[in-house]
């Protein structure tokens, strides 16, 4: 086990290594229209340097003069040590402006998490239960509609009924209006009842999927031959269920629940964005659309640990859980 | 399902043998998974939507009468300025020849007038100045008549009449209290009239007089150069300023009566004439004309959701059919020849798996749009790169099938018949991965029609003149529409929402079909 787990970190290192020279290669390949953005903008000032020598100038300050390779080296070998740049955009390290947003986004995934393995495992296993009855019919086509419900659409929904139609909530943002005058109790309330909207939106778009997974499992077991032993002893059907079904279809869930747990901290983007909160989604979808290299960069090497580390822990829990599962 | 096999009547006959083809009905296995996925309900029901979608959007477009960005136009009533009046509180100067009295003479004459001086002295030279009336003046130089300076404006009856120095000054002379109202100029005779606030001169001949020119204190003119006044519009609005009317109704010669409005200003009018103008429908409810009305450009909301699905769909499908070759491909290859290929083929996957798609197509979007890249390019860069990022889940499908199918009888039988690798490959080995890969593909479908409507909401995917059903949502961005103008982002929604769950219905009932051990 102990030998698995480090064959497969020493390979996840490479693959790091190779994602992150893909990722720099591709942003250093397309046009940087930040820099020339800012060029342009310095030259039209007056008295000013032209937008070549301006270009020039900006290309030696951000380090966009060396070439592919030897730009990749530079860059990691300061991100090994930690040291992952200035943001452009925010004019700050990137690592400190990551530090100020994540946990934004981390509570937002956790708490729809949360509600979605509460949703999703219970109806998930009903459904199967009664598999082809009406309950399963309504619990499919629930999850094929969230699965299905765009992102933006849902939201904007959302936003037109609570927002706009019923007045409860707030459009956009974190804190209320006066956020600033209120206890720290009420700070806590004001700033939930900004979350309640995005969590609901992450919560149906993302429930779709775990629920199909809980019921496709949870047939698989109720199929399969010790359940048929034991409802043959006659065991009642609660303690068949509850007891001998239940703990076996946990088994895929908790290895893909453990999964998704380093995703907690990749924030959801389009959630993030139309609501405006300053999670890592957010932040990073607006350095990336002003074209801030080193944010990006972080970012997106950030997305691929993320889901490296998500795959190890899938895999490592599968063999923890499951004992019949043998490491080879 | 007893009942669909076995035929009862034959059963009757004691004859037949167990398996005889009369007592059997045979069906391919094919047919088999046709009779499972239509007894499916949610597969039926996503079939008959992606249908309905295909033909909205593929007939539809070619059966709406209205283009994809064609831009409709309406009239409307609106109150537009037409002219503007000043009332005239300014010496204005009449040559005797051009350039006679130039702006020096002219600051120097005004300053004599306010010192009450007759006499002034400009660059050496002396300049009388003759009270000829009120507010009227003439300048000479040593006798010589040099210009006449009065505050009257003299407007003509007819576009181009030129009022010379000697005809002004007859005019104002006649008009002059206790004058001789005729005067005769270059043989003509005219008479002047003095009404309320304003002055006319008349073309005398014989017993008939024409009205020639009106003289008042005010300025009209029009609000575009290409309208000419005409002297009795004039006079009404002169006549309505006096007597401090807020409208009044004009008739012109054709006859076709007009109401304009006058607004006060100080010393000026503004003249408003309401005038239909040509304006773009923007944001019109959905009615007979526009079965889901119009957007902000003023296009058909529901043409344009016709086009927005066909861009839709066909991405969806170029994609899928570009992922799957690739994918299948290189999956085949891989879990074909194993070893050292798998190896380096599989640890692609897991480099490719690893790049973020949203990221990345968000980056790729904002540096299109800084580099301005044609909307149509766009869209064939996008279809592109959606495929060329979305293989490796097909790949690792491919190699997965291909690794445990490998190692059936049947395939050692190929073996052992002497098969090409490329025929047992393609021939064999394919056609029983082509299950998967079509669940895979009809899901997959979905994936992209969202993806792509993500980004182009974000404005970062298919863009305008191009409908997108995604790009017609993106005007919620605007609250003002989101919560007024339901109508052009509630459908397109819906329609997003439909074809994607249409797609994924018909994904898991072929899944359900083409598996063996379902019951049903």
């Amino acid at each position: 086990m102990r030998n698995y787990i480090i064959k497969r970190l020493l390979l996840n290192i490479v693959i790091l290594f190779f994602v992150a020279l893909v990722i720099y290669t591709i942003l250093r390949l397309i046009p940087t229209s930040y820099i020339e953005n800012l060029a342009r903008e310095k030259a039209s000032l007056p008295g000013g340097k032209s937008y070549k020598e301006w270009l020039e100038q900006l290309n030696v300050l951000y380090g966009m003069n060396i070439g592919i390779f030897r730009g990749f080296i530079q860059w990691l070998g300061s991100a090994v040590r930690g040291n992952f740049g200035d943001s452009w955009y925010y004019n700050v390290p990137v690592t400190q402006k990551f530090a100020t947003v994540i946990w934004n986004s981390f509570f937002l995934a956790l708490v729809a998490l949360f509600l979605e393995v509460f949703i999703a495992i219970p109806l998930g296993i009903l459904a199967a239960r009664k598999q082809y009855s009406k309950t399963d019919y309504a619990v499919t086509v629930f999850a094929l509609i969230g699965i299905s419900l765009p992102t933006f659409y849902i939201a904007t929904l959302l936003k037109l009924v609570f927002s706009i139609k019923l007045g409860w909530l707030d459009l956009y943002g974190t804190v209320g209006r006066f956020y600033d005058q209120l206890s720290p109790a009420g700070q806590f309330l004001d700033m939930a009842k900004h979350y309640i909207l995005p969590v609901i939106t992450l919560t149906i778009v993302s429930v779709g999927s775990l629920m199909r997974y809980s019921r496709t499992n949870m047939l698989e077991v109720l199929n399969s031959d010790f359940i048929r032993t034991a409802r043959a002893k006659g065991l009642p059907e609660r303690k068949v269920i509850n007891k001998h079904a239940f703990r076996n279809t946990l088994i895929p869930i908790v290895t893909i629940v453990g999964g998704m747990l380093p995703g907690l901290f990749g924030g959801a983007m389009i959630t993030e964005t139309l609501f405006q909160i300053e999670g890592i989604g957010y932040t990073s979808y607006r350095a990336m659309v002003s074209g801030d290299i080193p944010f990006s960069m972080f970012y997106m090497i950030f997305i691929a640990f993320l889901t490296l580390v998500g795959t190890l822990i899938a895999d490592i829990l599968y063999a923890v859980v499951d004992p019949r599962v043998r490491v080879s | 399902m007893k009942n669909d096999l076995f035929e009862p009547d034959v059963i009757a006959g004691d004859e037949i043998a167990l398996d005889s083809e009369q007592r059997i009905k045979v069906l391919s296995p094919s047919l088999l998974v046709a009779k499972r996925f239509f007894r499916n309900r949610l597969a039926i029901a996503g079939l008959v939507i992606i249908s309905a979608m295909f033909l909205f959007s593929f007939v539809g477009g070619w059966v709406s009468p209205y283009g994809e960005d064609q831009v409709f136009m309406g009239y409307d009533v609106m109150s537009k300025d037409y002219a503007g009046v000043t009332v005239n509180k300014e010496y204005r100067y009449v040559e005797k020849q051009e350039g006679a009295m130039p702006s020096l003479l002219r600051a120097n004459f005004i300053l004599a007038l306010n010192s009450g001086k007759t006499q002034f002295e400009s660059n050496g030279l002396v300049y009388d100045i003759v009270g000829e009336g009120e507010e009227f003046y003439t300048v000479k130089q040593n006798g010589r008549e040099l210009a006449l300076v009065s505050k009257k404006i003299f407007d003509a009856k007819s576009a181009g009449t030129v009022f010379t120095y000697e005809f002004r000054y007859l005019a104002e002379k006649a008009m002059q209290p206790g004058a001789d109202t005729q005067f005769e100029y270059r043989g003509k005779t005219f008479s002047v009239e003095a009404d309320e606030g304003s002055t006319s001169i008349y073309t005398v001949d014989g017993a008939q007089k024409s009205l020639y020119a009106i003289v008042s204190d005010f300025i009209v003119n029009p609000v575009s150069d290409d309208v000419f006044l005409s002297l009795e519009f004039k006079a009404a609005i002169q006549n309505a300023v006096n007597n401090k009317k807020d409208t009044f109704v004009f008739t012109d010669a054709k006859g076709r009566q007009q109401e304009y409005t006058i607004l006060r200003k100080d010393f000026q009018f503004f003249v408003k004439k309401q005038t239909s103008t040509r304006l773009i429908q923007i944001y019109e409810g959905p009615g007979k004309k526009h079965l889901l009305g119009t957007d902000a450009n003023g296009m058909d909301l529901m043409t344009r959701l016709m086009y927005g699905g066909r861009i839709s769909l066909i991405i969806g499908f170029i994609v899928i059919l570009l992922e799957n070759t690739i994918g299948v491909i290189l999956g085949g290859l891989s879990g074909y020849f194993g070893k050292w290929l798998d190896n380096l083929l599989m640890r692609l996957v897991d480099i490719f798996n690893c790049i973020p798609h949203l990221p990345l197509l968000i980056i790729i979007g904002a540096v299109m749009d800084s580099m301005h890249v044609n909307p149509k390019t766009r869209i064939y860069y996008l279809m592109f790169i959606l495929g060329f990022l979305y293989w490796p889940g097909t790949a690792r499908m491919v190699r997965g099938q291909i690794l445990s199918l490998r190692e059936r009888e049947f395939m050692t039988a190929t073996e052992a018949a002497g098969l090409t690798v490329s025929r047992r490959i393609f021939k064999h080995l394919v056609p029983n991965v082509i299950p998967q890969l079509i669940v895979l593909a009809t899901m997959g479908l979905g994936d992209i029609i969202l993806m792509e409507s993500t980004l182009s909401f974000l404005g970062l995917g298919v863009k305008f003149p191009y409908a997108s059903w995604g790009n017609i949502i993106s005007a919620v961005s605007n609250v003002y529409v989101m919560t007024n103008y339901w109508f052009v982002w509630i459908p397109a929604g819906m329609l997003i929402l439909l074809t994607v769950l249409g797609f994924n219905f018909i994904g898991d009932g072929l899944r359900d079909a083409f598996d063996p051990k379902m019951k049903r």
